[in-house]
């Protein structure tokens, strides 16, 4: 097994729960916790190796030429995350069997809980920054999707945008942050990262990626100013909220701060930022729980407040203080889900959770009582829990830092402060929910949960009493292992011991359940007091942010867009214009300067032709028709200019595609209005004429700059094995349908989909067609002139001779697949033209749609054959054979890569061409077809 | 020789981008059309001007270079089909919004017609 398979089997667990819903609950909650529960033990089973002190690390070439690779790594501090999200996920899904209800969408639930799950794993198990980035994401939109789980309810939906919207943007930053530091160190391997710690802070980028890592890190765990989304996202169903808000999502930010621990921590700025969020989260925090009368909004700013003391201690400049913050970790973990379990518990049992309704629940639920109030102990740092070791290490170490300066003596006075509240609203929990009088109107009559529904509650107090008593016993290990991989140095000494004597944060510890006491004793004053302030909903504010945002933007974008593709054409050539000759300006090509070659009196001609028959296009290009016959004309001096120039394949190409385009067009003038009216405005056409002017001159200057520079190709390669590794002597074909026959395939594929989609936009099109042109005048009455008819009828099989002619000479003389296939589709559809569709229908029952997918195929599969001989992809075989009577002849597959080539050119060019003559006749194409 | 074609490729480049602009879609059809000649003039002079050798062996003593024209050949084709998909995209837009307007302007009974077209189906 290795730990690539524990991503492996979590993404197959999370279809298992949609698969298996139809079973019934059980069965589909069982099968659900099979996946965690194979990773967890697998975990588990690298737990020796671990705490020996080892990394575990495994490594997947994916793309090597550019750096990426696939690793994962399980070292202390992930071996902890790791167990904390598999333990407490499987209490989770267990607990989540009871609390939904019957009707409700379990599978979909769990589904989401994996994938959850699965990439929380990803995050703390990846060994690469650009996968932990990753996953990292997964979270945020899986949270968002877990959040949201109540799609009807208007609150879930924002609560859940908001989580998104902040822990999105807090990705972003991160992306930045981690390329950033994958840049200095020039590895994006998280372990060569980790020991280039003096690197990263001494680069003059440090304090960007800093503030970016820390954005990320932040805005995830909800440290302020970013704390908001976190109450609201108590939307969720509760169990989601145990898992999300104990273990894991809010938790990531903190594996991020510990994670970069080694390279970022360790400069004032680090110092600085970091203890002013997590002290100034862990104040307001604890404040503001306590006046929250919802149970979950208790325990939301409640662990606002826990994850501004885990990310304080990260910031303050002690070893120990880092070693408290994993052990607060793994507290907070354990206390805050079954805090939340219990509340869920609470909620399910009575039907609400306003502590202002809710009271005396003692006397009907005893056992879940006294699982809360353990809970709640731990919570408020009460001896004998777990919750009361990591703080009192807090307080130790609030005393002994300096990371404030001359102010640092603030750190401790806050904690204190904090540690009052924190006791005042676990009070509050407690005593509001099950004492307090008598429970009066409830929804419902309170009773004890089913019995399987408090087991994963139970589990966990019996953790935090176990850790509360026996801290170097059961947890010690695992905490030295974590702290080692944060702090990769020596351990300072520490003793998990529940008495230490009296010392300072012994008196901190007390004044703090003394002063909590007394400040929920005084909590109606306090209440009064907070009432005067209006309560800003985070909510609304949101909204107002995101309406306000998306206003200007819709105003931006009607600025920039008005649906004029003229504006659009004009903004981006003038954009192209300015790239293009900014660099002209510095570029000197009277270096290397090559002579010209003569000019002849018919190159003259020619070209005088050519640029009039250009000019005449836009002079008339209202006059369609006109246009169009001009536009052929330049059409066939290009080709000709190709004769000129040493390329027969390419003049012959042009040539049948001119003939092609120009059907092409009379066809669509046909449906389309026959002239244009006079629309530009002056100003407009003289704008036009300048950009097309610059353009045109620009783009001359920069082909006669290149072109009167010595040749320097790489097509020597080409022709000196041209014959003897392609077999051809048209070294053209041969690049073709052999060097780069890769790009060939591809390229007639293209126009296979061009094809298709052509006869897509043409099925059950609704055109007007007329009966006569501009002028009035009625067409002719003559469809098919039998002059017409007669030649074109004799001309088809020389045409079809022909094309095969030019299709096997191809490989050796200008010819080939391309030309082959535009010769037969324009033979095929002179007999269109000829004697139109109703003729053609019955006689000529080719489907080119097939034909195209054929041509495609064949065209592949020589490229994969050459694979059953051992050879790359797209290798040609090609030998000579001797046949009688007609002589040597080569045979090379190269000829069956060109037949895909023809018949992809012959079935796209008539799927466009004889579809479009069709509309006129009853053969249009349909949808259904 | 040279001067004579860059002319000559500036002058269709300069026709193509101002048919491009026009505001309706047959207009910018025929400048897409003369906007690929320019580009495939432009890609083959790469190869240089070689008024002897055709690229095929045993024909020439200085061949002309056979990979711009290899890349153009394919581009000329690929154009086709470009120039097809978007006339025809233009003849569409005519069938269903009722003009070959591409200037931003609505008629005011498009919203009609693409009502009608959509119910239709």
């Amino acid at each position: 097994m290795s730990l690539f398979w524990i991503t492996v089997i979590m993404l197959i667990g999370v279809i298992v729960p949609v698969v298996t819903e139809r079973y019934g609950r059980n069965v589909n909650t069982l099968c659900t916790m099979i996946a965690p529960a194979i990773s967890f033990a697998y975990v588990i089973s690298l737990v020796p190796t671990v705490l020996a002190g080892n990394t575990v690390i495994e490594t997947l070439e994916w793309i090597p030429a550019i750096g990426l690779t696939l690793s994962m790594r399980l070292d202390g501090l992930a071996l902890m995350f790791a167990l904390l999200i598999l333990g407490i996920g499987l209490l989770i899904i267990f607990y989540a069997r009871y609390y939904l209800s019957k009707d409700e969408a379990a599978g979909r639930f769990f589904a989401y809980l994996l994938l959850f799950m699965t990439a929380m794993l990803s995050i703390v198990i990846a060994n690469n920054v650009l996968q932990l980035w990753m996953a990292w994401e997964v979270t945020s939109i899986s949270s968002f999707l877990l959040i949201s789980f109540w799609g009807s309810k208007s609150g879930s939906r924002k609560g859940a945008r908001m989580a998104l919207t902040v822990t999105g943007a807090g990705g972003l930053a991160l992306l930045a942050g981690l390329l950033i530091i994958a840049d200095i160190v020039g590895s994006y391997d998280l372990e060569v990262i980790l020991t280039s710690g003096d690197l990263i802070r001494e680069h003059a980028m440090y304090p960007i990626a800093l503030i970016l890592v820390l954005l990320g890190a932040f805005t995830k765990s909800a440290q302020f100013p970013f704390h908001f989304w976190l109450p609201h996202a108590m939307a969720a169903p509760t169990p989601v909220s145990a898992y999300l808000h104990s273990a894991t999502m809010v938790k990531a930010g903190i594996f991020l701060l510990a994670r970069f621990f080694p390279v970022l921590n360790g400069t004032d700025m680090w110092f600085l930022i970091v203890t002013v969020a997590g002290l100034a989260t862990l104040v307001l925090g604890a404040y503001t729980a306590l006046f929250k009368h919802d149970l979950k909004g208790l325990l939301a700013y409640s662990t606002v407040s826990h994850l501004g003391l885990i990310v304080l201690l990260l910031g303050l400049d002690t070893k120990l203080a880092t070693v408290a913050a994993l052990f607060h970790i793994m507290n907070h973990a354990v206390f805050k889900a079954s805090l939340f379990m219990a509340a869920g518990i609470i909620d399910h049992e009575t039907g609400t959770r306003d502590m202002r309704q809710l009271s005396g629940l003692w006397k009907f639920m005893p056992h879940t009582a006294t699982l809360a109030m353990v809970a709640a102990a731990a919570m408020a740092g009460v001896p004998l829990f777990n919750g009361f070791l990591s703080k009192e290490m807090f307080f130790a170490e609030s005393l002994n830092q300096d990371s404030l300066g001359f102010l640092s003596w603030m750190v401790p006075v806050l904690a204190t402060l904090a540690g009052i509240f924190a006791v005042a609203y676990s009070l509050r929990f407690i005593h509001d929910v099950f004492f307090n009088g008598e429970a009066t109107d409830l929804p419902k009559t309170p009773h004890e949960p089913p019995r399987f529904m408090k087991v994963p509650v139970e589990i966990l107090i019996v953790l935090c009493i176990a850790v509360g008593i026996f801290p170097a016993f059961l947890v010690g290990d695992f905490l030295a292992s974590a702290s080692s991989a944060v702090l990769r140095s020596e351990l300072p000494y520490y003793s998990l011991a529940i008495w230490h004597g009296v010392n300072m944060p012994l008196i901190m510890s007390i004044i703090a359940i003394v002063g909590g006491v007394v400040v929920y004793a005084a909590r109606s004053h306090l209440f009064r007091f907070q009432a005067q302030f209006e309560e800003a909903d985070a909510k609304l504010i949101f909204e107002a942010w995101v309406q306000g945002i998306v206003a200007v933007a819709t105003r931006i974008d009607e600025g920039l867009s008005n649906g004029s593709l003229q504006r659009y054409v004009a903004a981006l050539l003038t954009f192209a214009m300015v790239i293009m000759a900014v660099p002209l300006i510095d570029l000197s090509v009277s270096k290397a300067h090559l002579p010209e070659q003569p000019v002849s009196f018919v190159d003259t001609v020619a070209a005088i032709i050519l640029c009039i028959s250009a000019l005449a296009t836009v002079i008339f290009h209202r006059k369609r028709a006109l246009a169009l016959i001009t536009l052929s004309v330049v059409g066939l001096i290009v080709s000709v200019a190709f004769a000129r120039f040493s390329a027969p394949d390419l003049a012959l190409t042009q040539l049948a595609v001119e003939v092609a385009a120009v059907i092409l067009l009379i066809l669509a003038l046909y449906f389309l209005p026959k002239s244009t009216l006079t629309e530009s405005s002056p100003s407009r056409v003289v704008r036009d004429i300048g950009i097309a002017a610059a353009i045109g001159g620009i783009v001359a200057t920069i082909n006669y700059a290149f072109m009167t520079q010595p040749l320097d190709t790489i097509s020597d390669f080409y022709l000196a094995n041209s014959k003897t590794g392609g077999g051809g002597t048209n070294a053209v074909n041969v690049i073709l349908v052999d060097f780069r026959g890769l790009d060939t395939l591809g390229e007639i594929l293209v126009l296979g989909v061009a094809a298709l989609g052509i006869f897509k936009l043409l099925a059950d099109i609704r055109l007007s067609m007329t009966s006569a042109n501009e002028k009035g005048i009625p067409w002719s009455e003559d469809k098919h002139p039998p002059i017409l008819v007669m030649i074109s009828q004799s001309l088809l099989p020389l045409a079809l001779l022909v094309s095969f002619y030019i299709f096997l000479r191809g490989h050796n003389m200008p010819g080939g697949g391309f030309i082959a296939g535009l010769i037969t589709s324009i033979a095929l559809i002179q007999q269109y033209i000829a004697h139109g569709v109703d003729w053609i229908k019955p006689r000529l029952t080719i489907n080119y749609q097939t034909l195209i997918a054929w041509g495609v195929l064949i065209a592949t599969f020589t490229g994969v054959g050459s694979w059953f001989f051992g050879r790359p992809f797209m290798t040609t075989w090609f030998d000579y054979f001797d046949i009688p009577f007609i002589g040597e002849i080569e045979l090379a597959s190269a000829l069956i890569f060109d037949l895909g080539v023809y018949l992809t050119v012959v079935g796209a060019t008539l799927l466009i061409l004889a579809n479009l003559g069709k509309l006129t006749s009853i053969h249009r194409p349909t949808a259904e077809e | 020789m040279e001067s004579l074609y860059v002319v000559c490729v500036g002058i269709i480049t300069a026709c193509g981008v101002f048919l491009c602009l026009r505001g309706r879609t047959f207009s910018i059809v025929v400048g897409l059309t003369m906007l690929s000649y320019a580009v495939n003039l432009f890609l083959f002079s790469s190869g240089r001007l070689n008024m002897t050798g055709a690229a095929v062996l045993g024909l020439a003593e200085d061949y002309a270079d056979p990979l711009p024209q290899a890349l153009v050949l394919t581009a000329i084709v690929i154009g086709f089909a470009m120039i097809a998909f978007v006339v025809i995209l233009a003849m569409r837009g005519r069938a269903d919004l009722g003009n070959d307007l591409v200037d931003g302007r609505e008629p005011p009974d498009t919203k009609k017609l693409i009502d009608i077209t959509r119910g239709k189906k």
